[in-house]
């Protein structure tokens, strides 16, 4: 099989997920006593630079499948929003706020973008583009 | 290494070819099943009921339950139906597959999220998350095993799986891609398999103390 040439989207992806797991894992072991925030500013900051440079790297690349990538992309962007939210209900149902909350909504927006990306990724780069650039088609 | 090797399909394959690799025809699948959809958002629907009404009662059940469910579905696929998959006949391979994965890309999502709200709304009301709880290390450890499937999951099962069914949707799927998404599936599903025996470990210490 022919591979092209791909920002390492999925390597990207799966380390900005792994920061903001840690950094929720680092508020959740400490709640409800005071914590330090700026491990997991620090942390989330880190992940949504990361999922920037995964959307800008993926935006560069040429011929790529766009039309599948939107389509299966959007729907899973639904779901992981449906899952995001649940567990958002979850933290305002127990009171969670301030700094912490802020916190842990901005990781949940980041995992609810970078999973839909990825997930349309990794269909769309086995997909063909909708239209091939004639070049490639009439050599 | 479990061969995962799947032959070209019936229609596009050369005469030549056709020796060489068994034929397979594809069965008709939706990638997301309507009736599955349906069946989660009531679930889901019914979690939120849960934990708006907080009492430990129907918590209990929606966490251990699809906890239990998902460690094993996890155990199971990762452990016993993985390798057996590797040593079906490419037919029976694309057969199997066509059935199972569509269901658990609804499944897999519904289970987790359930277990893990749950989970998080039991810890809150019975004290087991807060730092004073004795066990609280062994409440840690579950949130860091938890933490790392949901990384495995994620970023690799959830979207080899998603791909793997497009590949199998188009008119000429091409059976290295086919290989190449369903090898990482089934060792992903290995090893959120083997790291579900951590969960019953954490699980078991923390329902005894």
């Amino acid at each position: 099989m022919t591979e092209r040439k791909l920002p390492p989207v999925t390597g990207l992806a799966m380390a900005s997920l792994t920061l903001i797991v840690i950094g929720g894992i680092y508020l959740s072991a400490h709640l409800p006593q005071h914590v330090s925030l700026t491990p997991a500013i620090i942390l989330l900051a880190a992940s949504a630079l990361l999922l920037a440079l995964n959307l800008v790297l993926l935006s560069r690349v040429k011929g790529f499948a766009w039309d599948r990538f939107f389509q299966v992309g959007k729907w899973s962007l639904l779901a992981y929003a449906v899952i995001a939210g649940t567990i958002e209900y979850v933290f305002l149902r127990n009171h969670l706020s301030g700094g912490p909350l802020i916190v842990l909504t901005l990781s949940l927006v980041v995992f609810a973008v970078h999973v839909p990306t990825l997930v349309g990724f990794t269909v769309a780069r086995y997909d063909e583009p909708a239209t091939v650039p004639a070049a490639t088609t009439h050599p | 290494m479990t061969d995962l090797a799947i032959g070209a399909p019936v229609a596009e394959r050369e005469p030549e070819a056709a020796a060489d690799h068994p034929p397979f025809e594809i069965p008709k699948f939706d990638i997301v099943p309507r009736v599955g959809l349906a069946l989660s958002a009531v679930v889901l629907v019914l979690l939120i009921v849960a934990i708006a009404a907080n009492k430990i009662w129907p918590l209990m059940f929606f966490h251990v339950a699809f906890g239990a469910g998902w460690t094993i579905i996890d155990l199971f696929l990762g452990l016993v139906l993985g390798p057996i998959m590797g040593m079906l006949s490419p037919q029976a391979r694309v057969e199997f597959t066509t059935r199972l994965m569509p269901k658990m890309v609804v499944i897999m999502p519904t289970v987790v999220t359930a277990t893990l709200a749950a989970g998080w709304q039991v810890a809150t009301k019975t004290g087991t998350n807060l730092t004073s709880f004795p066990q609280h290390g062994w409440v840690v450890a579950s949130m860091i095993v938890v933490g790392v499937m949901a990384v495995l999951a994620l970023g690799l099962l959830e979207p080899a799986n998603i791909a793997v069914l497009f590949e199998l949707k188009k008119p000429r799927p091409r059976p290295e891609v086919i290989e190449r998404l369903m090898k990482r599936f089934i060792y992903c599903a290995g090893i959120l398999g083997a790291m579900q025996i951590a969960t019953l470990v954490i699980m078991t210490k923390l329902g005894s103390s």
